[in-house]
């Protein structure tokens, strides 16, 4: 069972995905409401797949994406955020995350995106 | 703000009650609105613009419209504390749609969220404020936007 660890400042949006991809499989092993929560948290959770908000009170999520994977090179990010641009997603790839999901989102959407991620496993 | 921008906004709205909720919200027509007459409901979510555009967008809502999308959401919990979040994740959310148009010096600040009719929102007093009032689930919402 893949680990999943959620970054966000909403708790609704929290509950929301760990409600959608813990029916599919994934076990919820942290909760995090901010970026330096999240860095926290990472090493003793010891996520296999991470989303990851970008607008946080504190560190934001592309700096927290940064830091992130310094911290552990194979944990597989999926950015879940409102920022529709393409410069934002870019430039959260080029961070290190693996994928983008605009919100709002599906259940659906949001679940396709994580497939993708482990496709090539 | 022109026009075509406000359609930007209206448009942004429609899709996020559809997408949310299966069920559009109907946009009435945007208005010019006195800074000392703005519309505020139970729950107001307030982001700050700054980058290349100046001012702020907020979403204010009754309670009645929060509470029902949480529940259509699955969310059990309708405290206080989740209908405010959610104010707040909306405004966010359709201010975060926006740099799609407006570009990503289109920069929006994270939600602070006020609580109760009778508070007030200041909005920059030299940009002009207009009132996106829309209609979902039968409740009346307004989305105010105030940017240059």
């Amino acid at each position: 069972m893949k680990r999943l660890m959620i970054v966000d400042d909403s708790n609704i949006i929290r509950s929301k995905i760990a409600r959608a991809l813990g029916e599919h499989g994934l076990e919820v092993v942290g909760l995090s409401p901010n970026g330096e929560d999240a860095i926290e948290r990472c090493v003793s959770a010891r996520p296999d797949v991470i989303t990851m908000d970008i607008t946080m009170p504190g560190m934001d999520g592309i700096e927290c994406i940064r830091q992130i994977r310094r911290l552990n090179p194979t944990v597989r990010i999926l950015v879940v955020s409102a920022l529709a641009d393409k410069a934002t997603a870019i430039q959260a790839l080029k961070e290190g995350a693996q994928g983008f999901v605009c919100k709002p989102f599906t259940e659906e959407s949001l679940n396709e995106a994580i497939g993708e991620l482990f496709s090539e496993d | 703000m022109d026009e075509q921008q406000l359609r930007i906004f209206v448009g942004i709205i429609q899709h996020y009650f559809e997408q949310e909720t299966g069920r559009p919200a109907e946009v009435g027509s945007p208005y010019l609105c006195d800074p000392s007459q703005l519309p505020v409901h139970d729950f107001t979510g307030v982001i700050g613009i700054s980058g290349n555009r100046k001012g702020c967008v907020y979403f204010s809502s009754p309670r009645e419209i929060l509470r029902e999308m949480l529940l259509r959401a699955g969310e059990s919990d309708v405290s206080d504390e989740n209908l405010a979040d959610l104010a707040g994740e909306i405004a966010n959310t359709i201010s975060g749609n926006a740099r799609r148009e407006f570009g990503h010096e289109f920069l929006i600040s994270v939600p602070i969220v006020v609580r109760g009719t009778h508070q007030s929102i200041s909005v920059p007093r030299d940009v002009r404020a207009y009132v996106i009032p829309f209609r979902w689930h039968k409740v009346d919402a307004s989305l105010v936007v105030s940017v240059m």
